[in-house]
């Protein structure tokens, strides 16, 4: 007879010093785990919840002097921002301490357009006094605290916005005509015209160096290319675009940013009919800008709102407000994709976390694996209603229902409504920065 | 060197090509079922999406069963006979005893204990602590890998059943009133008073639930780990102490003294299940660790094998039992009297003939039979103590330190036990088949059958009918020609009654009302030359 039972030795088994690391053995049988797609799926639903929880999207904030205008980022430096005021204060950022570094001091009006060169090494701005500078950005070492203008322009009109070429050494002005400029020369290169409106922004074509697209106050579009002498082509729209951003990873498409709301994709391809209407705002959207992922763009509104939409989502992924947080007039997404800079009526540069619950800093390998994890089993399960409810409405459903139990219980004189309308967590979709109100009644749920 | 190089690509070749088919069971073990059918799909990229995650999956699974040689260095253990004459089961403990090393021989042994007579067994999860109850008090936690007896408590008076909680920490008894829950010391934690005398107590590990029959049929699902009461539901069929979790989907099934076996949840007060299997009362119930296969035991010398699929019979053998256990290579053991045959299907088939046989003592009488988790040794409980001996190829060889680990130590203990909290399952996730979770729930729509439709279906029921009508013969004048018409035109008019309702119901048939025959439209002069209708 053959016999043979399982033995098992302990040495085998366990570890030979008490500084070494425990001993792990796997079988990925799945007999050995019976009911594996319920503890996946409780599994989700925890994790939705935990990102509910460790959804604190705002960093800090910059202020300035007045409300701020416009926002120019420096693609060679990831942390520096360049912001520019209404009453013609433009500064360099520190993202990373947050404070100032150099002051560019000099125009006297509001600062309509800042805009960086392609090496990064000088900066354009252009303002409501008629007047274009050129500053170079000093080196870290430089100890100045204000930088003195190398050259300036002065012309007729007021300049509305001002743009870079993505490679080349032009940038271009928009006013009452569109200019396209050259570091070197002391007059416009070429000037376009097509209409007698003034025309609002400019943004050239991250692929195409030459390309580059208008929005105007007369509702329209305007495609141009800088090699030649006529516009391309205009679109006109029922409302008036306020900015356009392309999309860098796909540079034939591009979105624009409404007075109505909304938000236009196009291809430049096809101008008749958009790819997509991202709706969700509730005033005219101000600014919009790509993440260099290409993936998703940010919106900064009227109606004191940050949204981030999906390149191809109808509706936004997320939305950023607070009650200290005014008009928004300017939003960028950082270049490394991990942030988005909001510039708004309340004199403050705001900047967020463009995933909310994202852990920053170094990540153990076991921390990523565990947030991958987390990743896939939501994506698995978000179309399961519970899972679902929690990733579009947050927990404060949950908290909804308790206080509204509480309110007929007590007989308060409070409505349901008034009292969810103070935990904003209930009502929108978002996270509020100040939630001292929503975290308490938490507290007291939990 | 060319012709060589040739060969050597020719010999990789087909060893690559010998692979698939010994990898082609364990790949299909991982996959978890068939691949999605995507004929239908209309949407390109969604399709491709999809197609893309099923590549995946088989990638992975592929993966995994290539990797098993590296993961999963031990082999089961096996008992073969030499030669056709020598049979497995003729082959006793002592013989396995002489031919085994002697940490293995150490696994046989008996322990008396004649004055707290008979012992209910338990073991964790890990295999590594077993809990000891005697009927007349005696409650023990025994350290089974190195033999030590951790706890012992008397506690003066009748114990039915004895149940770790999610690991060594905590057990409950069912003591003759109430049930109580014992800490790691022995320390009585909790007295739950509101199952009554309670029979029987199982616990289900991934939903913290402690399933508990009591003397009047009733069963109880208590959440350990909230100390909340999830369902009390009066099973209506009387007091019973067969119960059973099916590991698989986590379901309660009861064996009543009617034959029938029903299986519970505990959202539900009504049985998901209630299948009859025997003739006469059950004796006992197991379940196969894959959820598919039953073993019920009847009073009447039955002991058959159920396919829970279908459920249908797979196989019916004779003898009594007792008990009944299935260890997690799918061996089973049936014990009666002082006799204990294990059972096996040879190259998993399930058809299962014999293996092993085991005779204890004559006045010995078992009650409670045990595999020990990866480990190829059975506890047996009786009346003069307990014993365990060795059943080779019934533990599973290779364990997953995530799952249960028989090596813990006691940091990793705690940590587990935390683990286990956060992956607690909802009481509502439980059901016949757990794989429904995270599919497509198909709505219902009621179809609205056309008018031609329901004509045809109306007229093949009254067609069955007609053919299906047997008078019966009555005598005394009552069976006339006229009232057996009468009485068929009864019964197809009760046929057709439902349709008439439904049609009714959606308005499509309205009362016809009678016509004013034309002799009331006449005046009354002129009425005897109207038109009479033929009699039908």
């Amino acid at each position: 007879m053959k016999v043979k039972t399982i033995s098992r030795s302990t040495d085998e088994f366990t570890r030979e010093r008490s500084n070494d690391l425990q001993r792990v053995f796997r079988n990925y049988d799945p007999k050995l785990r019976p009911q594996e797609k319920a503890v996946e799926y409780v599994r989700a639903l925890n994790a939705a919840k935990l990102e509910k929880i460790f959804g604190r999207p705002f960093v800090g904030a910059m202020e300035h002097n007045e409300a701020i205008s416009c926002m120019a980022k420096n693609p060679n430096h990831l942390k520096g921002i360049f912001a520019g005021s209404e009453d013609g204060d433009i500064r360099l950022w520190d993202i990373t301490s947050r404070r100032t570094v150099r002051k560019f001091p000099g125009h006297r009006g509001a600062v309509r357009g800042l805009t960086a060169s392609t090496d990064g090494s000088r900066l354009v701005s252009c303002g409501a006094d008629c007047i274009i500078r050129r500053w170079t950005v000093p080196v870290e070492d430089s100890s100045e605290d204000s930088v003195k203008p190398e050259d300036f322009h002065i012309s007729k009109n007021a300049y509305w916005g001002v743009d870079h070429q993505w490679k080349g050494d032009q940038f271009a002005t928009v006013g009452a005509q569109v200019d396209i400029w050259n570091h070197t020369s002391n007059a416009p290169v070429r000037s376009f015209q097509w209409g007698t409106d003034t025309v609002i922004s400019v943004r050239f074509n991250p692929g195409h160096p030459d390309l580059l697209a208008t929005s105007a106050s007369d509702r329209s579009i305007t495609l141009y290319d800088v090699k030649t002498t006529i516009p391309i082509k205009k679109l006109i729209m029922q409302t008036k675009t306020n900015s356009i951003a392309w999309n860098p990873m796909e540079p034939m498409n591009f979105t624009a940013a409404n007075e109505d709301g909304n938000c236009y994709s196009y291809d430049l391809r096809k101008l008749n009919e958009a790819t997509m209407v991202h709706t969700d705002h509730a005033a005219a959207v101000m600014d919009i800008d790509y993440s260099p992922t290409g993936r998703e763009f940010v919106t900064g509104s009227y109606d004191r709102t940050v949204r981030i939409f999906r390149y191809n989502g109808g509706h936004s992924r997320e939305i950023y407000h607070t009650s200290r947080m005014q008009r928004v007039f300017c939003v960028k997404f950082s270049c490394d994709a991990s942030y988005v800079i909001s510039g708004s009526d309340d004199y403050n540069l705001r900047l967020w976390k463009a995933m909310a619950s994202e852990q920053l800093g170094v990540l153990l390998p076991r921390e990523k694996k565990r947030h991958e994890y987390d990743e896939a089993l939501k994506n698995r399960y978000k179309h399961l209603p519970e899972v679902k409810r929690i990733l579009r409405f947050g927990l404060g459903t949950l908290f909804l229902v308790c206080i509204k139990v509480y309110t007929y219980q007590y007989e308060s004189s409070f409505s349901p409504l008034l009292l969810c309308t103070g935990l904003d967590t209930g009502t929108t979709r978002g996270h509020t920065w100040c939630t001292r109100v929503s975290s308490s009644a938490q507290g007291h749920w939990r | 060197m060319s012709v060589k190089a040739t060969k050597e690509e020719k010999e990789k070749e087909t060893e690559e090509e010998k692979l698939p088919e010994d990898l082609d069971l364990k790949v299909k073990k991982y996959l978890r079922g068939g691949a999605a059918n995507f004929d239908d799909l209309k949407d390109k990229k969604l399709k491709g999406q999809l197609s893309h995650r099923e590549f995946l999956y088989g990638a992975s699974a592929k993966a995994a069963a290539k990797y098993e040689k590296w993961l999963m260095p031990s082999e089961g253990g096996y008992l073969e006979a030499d030669g056709p004459v020598e049979k497995t089961w003729r082959i006793k403990q002592e013989d396995i005893r002489r031919e085994v090393d002697i940490s293995s021989s150490r696994n046989q042994h008996d322990v008396i204990l004649p004055e707290f007579s008979p012992y209910t067994l338990d073991f964790t999860s890990n295999g590594q602590y077993m809990a000891a109850a005697g009927r007349k008090g005696h409650l023990a936690i025994v350290d089974v890998k190195n033999m030590i007896p951790r706890r012992e408590i008397q506690v003066g008076e009748t114990v039915r059943d004895v149940v770790f909680l999610q690991d060594q920490s905590f057990f409950a008894a069912a003591q003759k009133k109430y049930t109580y829950i014992y800490g790691q010391e022995g320390i009585e934690a909790h007295c739950l008073k509101d199952q009554g005398a309670v029979l029987k107590l199982q616990f289900l590990k991934n939903h913290f639930l402690l399933a508990s029959i009591n003397k009047f049929g009733q069963l109880h699902y208590e959440d350990v780990s909230m100390g909340a009461m999830i369902g009390n539901i009066r099973t209506g069929l009387g007091r019973t102490d067969v119960m059973q979790v099916n590991p698989y989907n986590a379901v309660v099934a009861l064996g009543h003294s009617g034959g029938t076996v029903t299986m519970w949840k505990p959202t539900s007060s009504a049985p998901l299940v209630k299948m009859l299997c025997h003739h006469g009362p059950v004796s006992a119930l197991a379940f196969h660790p894959n959820g598919r296969l039953m073993a019920t035991a009847g009073k009447e010398r039955k002991i058959k094998l159920w396919d829970l699929r279908k459920f249908e019979v797979l196989q019916t053998l004779p003898g009594h039992a007792k008990t009944l256990d299935f260890s997690q290579k799918g061996l089973l053991a049936c014990g009666t009297g002082s006799f204990v045959q294990v059972l096996s299907d040879f190259s998993g088939t399930q058809n299962y003939s014999r293996y092993m046989n085991h005779s204890m003592v004559k006045g010995y009488k078992i009650s409670n039979l045990l595999f020990r988790p990866y480990e190829d040794v059975l506890g047996i409980g009786h009346s003069m103590g307990w014993s365990s001996i060795l059943i080779p190829g019934s533990g599973e060889p290779n364990f997953d330190s995530w799952v249960a680990n028989p090596f813990e130590t006691r940091k990793q203990r705690g940590e587990k036990e935390v683990h286990l909290l956060l992956d607690k399952l909802p009481p509502e996730t439980i059901m016949l088949d757990p794989t429904k979770i995270g599919t497509v729930k198909t709505a219902r729509k009621k179809e609205k059958s056309t008018k031609k439709e329901i004509e045809a279906e109306m007229e093949a029921t009254v067609e069955a009918v007609k053919e299906g009508i047997n008078m019966k013969k009555k005598t005394k004048g009552r069976s006339k020609p006229s009232k057996k018409l009468k009485k068929r035109q009864e019964i197809i008019a009760k046929a057709k009654r439902p349709f008439l309702e439904q049609q009714m119901h959606d308005g499509q048939l309205t009362i016809k009302k009678q016509k004013i025959s034309e002799e009331v439209a006449l005046p009354k002069s002129l009425q005897r030359f109207a038109r009479k209708k033929a009699a039908t």
